[in-house]
């Protein structure tokens, strides 16, 4: 429980989050949770590989490199190549990490990825860094806004898209020890608030009710799970109850936990920081559709490039704040209504 | 496994290779008899020969690998592991059909031996310097083989693994490239060319061996070459006729891909008798 000037957001307690959400979250880039990940694997086990593609330091990778240096190659800006020498090398027992911008490690070496990692479900893990919209002023070429649709398309492919940086060195960590297989994990280049803490439950597939509600369900992932809290907050206090669901793991996709919550509430907003055709929000649609239909809205990327500018500013020209949650959320409450 | 140093018998299995290749073809009704007939000379002196392998055992950790990077002429590779041990014979006349384990494309994941699946052109490469990279890290002694096309050489990822392997100075990998001359849509040279290829592996730092690909003592003497080589990578560049063994298949691109009717099967197999 948590006072936000007289209001009550109630926060899961099981879900052990930051007590500064609401106040003066610490800010920390996704990305330094993946070069934490590795590191953390690399001093656990000796199988933990690492690949870089000239971007090595950008996406924090480096912090593994000079550590075991034995086990970090770089291929440089040939992404095609990194990405099947990474599946060469789990050919002969390794666990490789490529790490890359998104744009390039989901997308350019796509086919790779397709014929010969998932169709052998090969033991890949795939850094999608730099994902969404903030990566900021770098503008369109670099902003990864389709990685999450090109990578649950393919069988055998685990998707997990997580919040903040603790719960991105949590995941890199689950996707190398509870999974063989394939699997891509996605994080920011930006600051963001830390939501989660060390004691917050992690599970692969596992979706986190991070607060319960009963009008509305927002289901979230990644940097918008933070601004979906504040939706949260903000609707509250007019009276409306919303529950937040953090759904890190896109694919496989955690049914019981939608399915549940819009049960619960009839009615269901996504919000991500990608397209919203065929990403996350799409996903929680194929579930909901199939085994229980409510009204739903799409916060995220609508059917657009990114652009330059800087992250804010992004977050708000392209409707993917709390704002934008708020008011999907009201149009979603009209269309449960009528 | 025993391996066959007698250059005749080895000369044999080349004829029963091409033969199983056309039976198979023309059973399945479809696949790619140029590129399995030019290269099984290749095959015969890798599975008979060169590899250290163990078809009772076929992730016996001791193995050399054998990358198929040009994955379409599996049933050459089919021949070779069946008269080899891995599976029986009789099953080289499932090729392409439902539940097969002998798939259009190799699948590593439905044929025990097969050690990655490919089909895709131009990854073939870039796996076995994986394999290689990983093996070398380990202090292992197994060395990483990888058959290509020569029209697959048109795809740029086979030139950033070239780079790479080149860079990584990885004296376990070997490189076989079929140059038969011909893709889908013609003559190499016409489609994209691709000389001189000799310098081109040379300017990326490899060792660069040529040889005769159907005569059977070049192409083994050629594997040894490859083997005394102490810093870079080796690339057989194996010299071979596209449909090499059936007259009428010999040098045409259009027997890439065609399957051959019954007339033309016993007229084939009566050649390669």
């Amino acid at each position: 429980m948590q006072s936000t000037g007289g209001i009550i957001v109630k926060l899961n307690p099981e879900m052990h989050l930051s007590e500064k959400i609401f106040s003066k979250p610490e800010m920390i880039p996704s990305r330094y949770g993946y070069g934490e990940g590795l590191v953390e694997l690399g001093e656990k086990r000796n199988d933990v590989v690492v690949l870089g593609a000239d971007l090595t330091a950008s996406v924090c990778a480096n912090w593994f490199q000079e550590k075991f240096p034995e086990r970090f190659f770089q291929l440089g800006i040939a992404e095609q190549n990194m990405t099947n020498v990474a599946a060469g090398l789990s050919l002969v027992g390794k666990i490789p990490f490529v790490s890359t911008y998104g744009v390039f490690s989901t997308g350019r070496a796509w086919d790779q990825i397709r014929t010969t990692i998932c169709y052998a479900k090969l033991n890949v893990k795939i850094g999608s860094a730099h994902g969404g919209i903030s990566v900021g002023p770098d503008g369109a070429t670099h902003q990864a806004l389709e990685d999450i649709a090109l990578m649950r398309v393919l069988p055998n492919m685990t998707v997990v898209v997580p919040s903040d940086s603790i719960e991105s060195r949590k995941a890199t960590v689950a996707v190398a020890e509870k999974i063989i297989g394939p699997a891509m994990v996605r994080f920011g280049r930006e600051k963001v608030p830390v939501i989660t803490t060390e004691k917050t439950p992690f599970e692969l597939g596992k979706a986190q009710v991070l607060v319960e509600g009963k009008d509305v369900s927002i289901i979230a992932c990644g940097a918008e799970v933070y601004y979906s809290l504040l939706a949260a907050k903000k609707l509250e206090e007019e009276g409306i109850s919303v529950e937040v669901i953090n759904l890190h793991t896109i694919k496989p996709i955690d049914k019981k936990t939608i399915i549940a919550s819009a049960k619960k509430t009839g009615a269901v907003v996504t919000a991500e920081e990608h397209q919203v055709m065929a990403g996350m929000g799409s996903s929680v649609a194929e579930v909901l559709v199939q085994n229980y239909p409510v009204h739903m809205q799409f916060v995220g990327i609508q059917n657009r490039f990114g652009g330059s500018g800087n992250p804010d500013e992004l977050m708000n020209e392209f409707n993917l704040t709390e704002k934008a949650i708020i008011n999907a959320v009201k149009k979603v409450l009209d269309l449960k209504k009528n | 496994m025993n391996k066959i140093t007698s250059v005749n018998e080895l000369i044999d299995l080349t004829k029963t290779v091409r033969k199983d290749i056309v039976e198979m073809i023309h059973i399945a009704g479809s696949g790619h008899p140029g590129g399995s007939l030019s290269s099984a000379e290749l095959f015969v002196a890798l599975y008979f020969n060169e590899l250290n392998h163990n078809p009772e055992n076929p992730l016996w950790s001791e193995r050399d690998r054998f990358v198929l990077s040009k994955g379409h002429v599996c049933p050459a590779l089919y021949s070779v592991m069946a008269r080899s041990g891995y599976f029986p014979v009789e099953e080289l006349k499932t090729l392409r059909k439902l539940n097969s384990r002998l798939q259009g494309h190799p699948d590593m994941r439905k044929l025990p031996g097969i050690e990655v699946s490919t089909g895709s052109l131009g990854q073939g490469l870039s796996v076995a310097i994986g394999m290689a990279l990983g093996l070398r890290a380990d202090k292992k002694e197994n060395r990483v083989y990888c058959m290509l096309g020569d029209g697959e050489l048109n795809e740029g990822q086979v030139w950033e693994a070239v780079m790479s392997a080149g860079h990584y100075k990885l004296n376990n990998l070997i490189a076989l490239v079929d140059r038969n001359n011909l893709q889908i849509d013609g003559v190499t040279e016409d489609v994209m060319q691709l000389e001189p290829l000799k310098d081109k592996w040379i300017s990326f730092n490899w060792n660069v061996i040529e040889c005769n690909g159907h005569e059977m003592s070049e192409v083994l003497n050629a594997f040894e070459k490859a083997k005394k080589e102490k810093v870079k990578p080796s690339v057989i560049i194996a010299h071979t006729v596209k449909g090499k063994g059936v007259s009428f298949m010999e040098d045409k691109a259009g027997w890439h891909g065609k399957s051959p009717n019954e007339e033309e099967k016993c007229k084939a197999l009566e050649e390669l008798l």
